[in-house]
C-alpha cells in the first residue's frame, strides 16, 4: 500500500548567509491512506514549516536544501507548479489554525466554499452552493442555508473554524493537513470540533496530518504520532506506545512538564535545561554535517 | 535556576548600528541632502559669490558660465535684473529652511498636544477634536493663506502660520490613533495598576513609544512646508520685497522662461531635492525607528 | 483561623452595548453578575472560564481598574469598592497584576532596568540611578534571570523571559495580592512549566495571595488551593481544588472536566458525547 505522504530526509533552511536558520534537519514521516497521525512540537520546532513545505507554501526566503516529499507516490516538492495547485484543495487540503485571517472578511461564507468547489469540480453556482449548505450541514451548522449568506465576523470562533474543516473535506482529499486547528478554541468546543474531525474523516476517509502542541490532543485523535525538536523527529510510532512507553527522553520529559488536570499539584517537573542544550548541540552538529557535505 | 533561550540564540543589539543599517541608502541619501540644505542655508553669506539683491543692469539675463556669453563670476548666470542666480538660489535656502523648521515644529507641537488629548481622554473631548479635525482639513490651504495674507499681511509670519494652522490637523490625527492603539496594551495597563495617573502614563509610557512616528512626521512635515512656502511665494504672498526665494524665482523665471530657461529649472530642480532629501530621510527614519517593536 | 485578604460580594459589572445619545440609553450588558469570592491571605484561588466568562473582567474589578456597577469589594478589611483613584494609589503598592501577553505587557521603548523598576519609582521609593540597577538586579534574580538583563529590551528576549521580567515586575513594590490573568496561556509545554513552578517558590517564598486566572483546567490544578467556575458572569461552583475536580456538582464544571484533553489515549472520548448542533450565534471575541 503506498503511503499517502512520504517525506523521506527533508532539509528546510530559511534566509541567507549568515542570517539563515536551519528549520528541518532531515526530517521523515510517512502517513498512510487514513491513517491520523499527529505532529507534535513547541514552537519553533519546525512543525508549521513542515505542514506548509508539504504543501508547497513555504515563504518567499525559505528553500528545501535536500530531501524527497512524494504525495501518493508521486514527487511532489518537484512537480511543476501548475500541477500541484490542481491538488492543493483537491486532493490535499489545508485545515489552517486562524479562522479570523483564513477567512476573506468581505466575502460571504457560501461564496467562499462554493468558490472551491467550483475551482477543483467544474460546478455551476447553484451546484456549488447546495453542496456547500450540504457541507455546513455535515459539520453540525444549525440553519445552514442562513449561514451561507453571513459574513465572517457574523458567526462565532467555533463555527467559523467548521467552516475551514467543512472546506477541507469539500472535494474528498486524501490527506488533510491540520495545522493547530483546535488552538484558539475553548476546551469545550476544542472536544466538539475533533469529534466532527473525526466523524468526517471517517465519512469521507482522508489521511490526516496533525499538527499540535498539546499532548492530549493526540493522544485523543491520533493513532499515531512523530514528535518534533528543533527541525528533527526525535520519536515516533502509535500514540499509545510513545505516551505509555516514552523511548526518547525529550518525549518523557514533555509528558512530565505537562500539566494534568488528574494528577496531585507536585507531579509536575520541569524539562531539564541540560536536555534542551544537549538536543540543540546534536542539532548543529547535524548542521555542519550537512554543511560539510554539501561542499 | 537560570533561565535559557531554549530557540536561536538572542544577540545583544547595538541600538545605533542596527538602526542605521536599517535605514538604508534612503537614510544616508536623505540625511545627506538635508545635511547639505543645512549647511548652505547657515552658511550662506560665506558661499553666495554676489549679494543677491544686489542689481547689474548691464549684466542682465546672463547665460551660466558654460554655456556661450556665461561669465565665471556669475557661475549660474544673471536675471532680468542682474542678480547673480547661483546667490539667490543660496538665500532662498534660508527661507525654506526656517520655513521648514519652524512651521513644521510648531504643527507638530499643536498637532501632537492634541492627539495626545483627544487619544488618551476619549469621549467627549476626542469627539470634539475630531470633528475639529475634520472640518480643518477640509480648508484648502493656500486658500487659508490668502485670507490670512489679507488679515495679517503678506510676510513669512502669515506663511508660517497658514502652514500650522493647516497641518497640525496631521499630526493630530495620526497621534490621536496611535496613542489609542498603544493604551490599548497590556505595558499601558500594568502603568494603571501601579498607580500612575494619565498625565505620567502619557509621558513616560506613551511618548517614547510615539517618538519614531514624530520623527518621520516631522521629516515629512518638513518637505511639506517648503512645498506651501514655495506655492506662496510664487503667487506673491511669502516674504515682502526683495528677498529671494525658490517660489519668486520659479515666479520671475516663467517670464523669461524662452530667453533664460535655466532660471525656472533651477529653482525647481531645488525645491525637489529638498522636498525628495525630506521624504526620503523620514522614510529612512521610519525604517530605521520602527523594527524595535517588531521583533 | 482563616483571615480573607480580599473578599467580594455580590460584584457585578456591567457597561453600556453602544454610546449613549441623546435620545436613548442603551442596553446594559452584563459581564459579571453578583459574584462572591473570598480570598484567604496566603492562598491561591483559580477563576476558570472560557471565553465570554468574564474572568478576565473580574480580575480586573479585584485590581480595581474598573470599578463595580454594584456590590462590594473588600481589601484587608477595608472597602475598596468605591473609592476614586487618589484613595486607591496607596493600596495599589499592596495590589499588582500580571498579564498575558508578555509580548505587549513590557513597554517596548524601555530597558528592563527602567521598566522593572518603574512601580518604585512612581512611589517614590528610588534613590538614583546606582539605586535602580541595584533593585532591578534583584527583581531580575528573583525571577532567575541573569543580572545582565537588565540593559536588554524586551524584544531581545524570549517569551518565558518576558513573562518572567512581567512577574519581577509585579513584585517590585512587595504587594500582598496578585491577580495573574492567564499568564501560561501563550507558553510552551517546557516553558510553562518552568513558570508555574516559579510562581508556587513565590508564592511560597514571599506569602503571596495570588488569584490565577486561566482556561486551562490542568494549569489550575497544578497551582491552587481552591478553584471557582465562571460561566456567563456568574460563579456556577467554588471550593476546594481535589473536591471540585474530584467530585464536581454542577453540569458545566463536568462538561469542563470531561472536554480537557489528557494525555492518555482513550478511544470513546471522541464518539461519547452525543453532537449538540451549533446554533447561530452573534459573532464574538473568540
Amino acid at each position: 500500500m503506498t503511503a499517502v505522504l512520504s517525506v523521506q530526509g527533508l532539509h528546510v533552511t530559511i534566509g541567507q548567509g549568515t542570517m539563515a536558520a536551519n528549520v528541518l534537519r532531515g526530517v521523515s514521516l510517512e502517513v498512510q491512506p487514513g491513517e491520523v497521525r499527529g505532529l507534535v512540537g513547541e514552537s519553533g520546532a519546525g512543525k508549521s514549516m513542515l505542514g506548509r513545505a508539504v504543501l508547497g507554501l513555504l515563504p518567499a526566503n525559505a528553500r528545501i536544501d535536500s530531501g524527497t516529499i512524494e504525495f501518493e507516490g508521486r514527487d511532489f516538492s518537484g512537480m511543476p507548479e501548475r500541477e500541484r495547485r490542481g491538488l492543493l484543495g483537491r486532493r490535499i487540503a489545508l485545515i489552517p489554525q486562524d479562522p479570523m485571517t483564513s477567512l476573506n472578511p468581505v466575502k460571504r461564507v457560501g461564496a467562499q466554499i462554493a468558490m472551491v468547489l467550483r475551482h477543483h469540480l467544474a460546478l455551476s453556482r447553484r451546484q456549488a452552493l447546495q453542496r456547500a449548505a450540504e457541507l455546513l450541514a455535515e459539520v453540525a451548522i444549525r440553519d445552514p442555508r442562513r449561514v451561507l449568506d453571513l459574513y465572517p465576523h457574523e458567526i462565532s470562533g467555533g463555527m467559523r473554524q467548521r467552516v475551514l474543516i467543512a472546506t477541507a473535506f469539500a472535494c474528498d482529499p486524501s490527506l488533510i493537513i491540520a495545522d493547530e486547528p483546535t488552538t484558539a478554541l475553548d476546551v469545550t468546543v476544542q472536544r466538539q470540533v475533533l469529534q466532527l474531525v473525526e466523524r468526517l474523516r471517517q465519512r469521507h476517509g482522508a489521511a490526516i496530518l496533525f499538527v499540535t502542541h498539546d499532548l492530549g490532543v493526540v493522544a485523543k485523535l491520533c493513532r499515531t504520532v512523530s514528535v518534533l525538536h528543533a527541525g528533527r523527529v526525535l520519536e515516533e510510532g502509535a500514540t499509545a506506545e510513545v505516551l505509555t512507553k516514552p523511548r526518547h527522553p525529550y518525549t518523557r520529559a514533555l509528558l512530565a512538564a505537562t500539566p494534568r488536570a488528574d494528577r496531585p499539584a507536585d507531579s509536575l517537573r520541569p524539562v531539564p535545561p541540560e536536555l534542551i542544550e544537549s538536543l540543540w548541540a546534536e542539532a548543529h552538529r547535524i548542521d555542519r554535517l550537512a554543511v560539510a557535505e554539501r561542499a | 535556576m537560570v533561565d535559557l533561550a531554549v530557540s536561536a540564540p538572542i544577540g545583544r543589539t547595538l541600538p545605533w548600528t542596527a538602526a542605521v543599517r536599517r535605514g538604508g541608502p534612503r537614510l544616508w541619501l536623505g540625511g545627506a541632502v538635508v545635511a547639505l540644505l543645512l549647511l548652505v542655508a547657515l552658511l550662506a553669506p560665506l558661499l553666495a559669490p554676489h549679494d543677491p539683491v544686489e542689481q547689474d543692469l548691464l549684466a542682465a539675463q546672463m547665460p551660466p558660465a558654460w554655456m556661450h556669453g556665461g561669465d565665471v563670476s556669475f557661475p549660474l548666470g544673471t536675471d532680468s535684473l542682474g542678480r547673480c542666480v547661483l546667490s539667490r538660489l543660496i538665500y532662498s535656502s534660508r527661507i525654506a529652511v526656517s520655513v521648514a523648521f519652524i512651521a513644521a515644529s510648531l504643527a507638530a507641537a499643536i498637532g501632537i498636544a492634541l492627539g495626545l488629548l483627544a487619544g488618551s481622554f476619549g469621549g467627549w473631548i476626542d469627539q470634539l477634536t475630531s470633528r475639529l479635525i475634520d472640518v480643518w482639513m477640509a480648508f484648502p490651504p493656500i486658500l487659508l493663506s490668502i485670507v490670512l495674507a489679507a488679515v495679517i499681511g503678506a510676510g513669512l509670519t502669515s506663511v508660517i502660520l497658514a502652514i500650522v494652522v493647516v497641518d497640525w490637523t496631521r499630526f493630530a490625527r495620526i497621534i490621536r490613533a496611535e496613542t489609542m492603539v498603544q493604551l490599548q496594551r497590556d505595558y499601558a495597563t500594568a502603568a494603571r495598576v501601579i498607580g500612575m495617573n494619565r498625565g505620567q502614563i502619557l509621558r513616560l509610557e506613551i511618548v517614547p513609544n510615539l517618538v519614531p512616528l514624530i520623527v518621520t512626521l516631522l521629516a515629512v512635515e518638513m518637505g511639506v512646508a517648503i512645498l506651501v512656502e514655495v506655492i506662496l511665494s510664487f503667487v506673491g504672498i511669502s516674504v515682502a520685497g526683495d528677498v529671494p526665494t525658490w517660489g519668486g524665482m520659479i515666479a520671475e523665471g516663467r517670464q523669461i522662461v524662452y530667453q533664460s530657461p535655466w532660471i525656472m529649472a533651477l529653482a525647481i530642480g531645488c525645491v525637489i531635492v529638498s522636498v525628495v532629501g525630506f521624504n526620503l530621510l523620514g522614510d529612512g527614519l521610519r525604517a530605521a525607528l520602527d523594527p524595535v517593536q517588531r521583533q | 483561623m482563616t483571615d480573607i485578604l480580599v473578599r467580594a460580594g455580590s460584584l457585578s459589572f456591567a457597561y453600556p452595548e453602544r454610546a449613549s445619545t441623546l435620545f436613548r440609553r442603551p442596553a446594559l450588558r452584563e459581564v459579571v453578575k453578583h459574584v462572591d469570592l473570598a480570598v484567604p491571605r496566603g492562598s491561591v484561588l483559580g477563576l476558570v472560564g472560557e471565553s465570554g466568562s468574564g474572568k478576565t473582567t473580574l480580575g480586573r474589578l479585584l485590581v480595581r481598574l474598573l470599578q463595580p456597577t454594584s456590590g462590594g469589594i473588600q481589601f484587608d478589611g477595608v472597602e475598596i469598592g468605591d473609592l476614586g483613584e487618589a484613595e486607591l494609589r496607596p493600596l495599589r503598592a499592596r495590589i499588582q497584576m500580571i498579564f498575558q501577553d508578555p509580548q505587549s505587557s513590557l513597554n517596548p521603548r524601555l530597558r528592563l532596568a527602567v521598566a522593572l523598576t518603574r512601580p518604585l519609582q512612581v512611589f517614590g521609593r528610588l534613590k538614583g540611578r546606582r539605586d535602580q540597577r541595584d533593585r532591578a538586579a534583584e527583581l531580575l534574580d528573583l525571577v532567575g534571570l541573569a543580572p545582565h538583563f537588565i540593559d536588554r529590551y524586551p524584544h531581545e528576549l524570549s517569551g518565558g523571559q518576558r513573562q518572567r521580567a512581567g512577574i519581577a515586575r509585579a513584585l517590585a513594590l512587595q504587594p500582598d495580592f496578585i491577580v495573574a490573568d492567564e499568564i501560561v496561556s501563550g507558553l510552551d509545554v517546557s516553558t510553562q512549566a518552568h513558570i508555574l513552578l516559579l510562581i508556587r517558590e513565590l508564592r511560597r517564598r514571599l506569602g503571596l495571595t495570588l488569584v490565577f486566572i486561566s482556561h486551562d483546567l490542568s494549569v489550575i490544578r497544578v497551582l491552587c488551593d481552591d478553584v471557582a467556575i465562571l460561566q456567563h458572569g456568574e460563579i456556577v461552583e467554588s471550593g476546594p481544588v481535589a473536591k471540585i475536580f474530584e467530585r464536581p456538582q454542577h453540569a458545566y464544571t463536568r462538561d469542563l472536566l470531561s472536554a480537557i484533553p489528557l494525555p492518555d489515549v482513550e478511544p470513546g472520548w471522541l464518539t461519547d458525547q452525543r453532537e449538540v448542533s451549533v446554533p447561530h450565534q452573534q459573532g464574538s471575541a473568540a
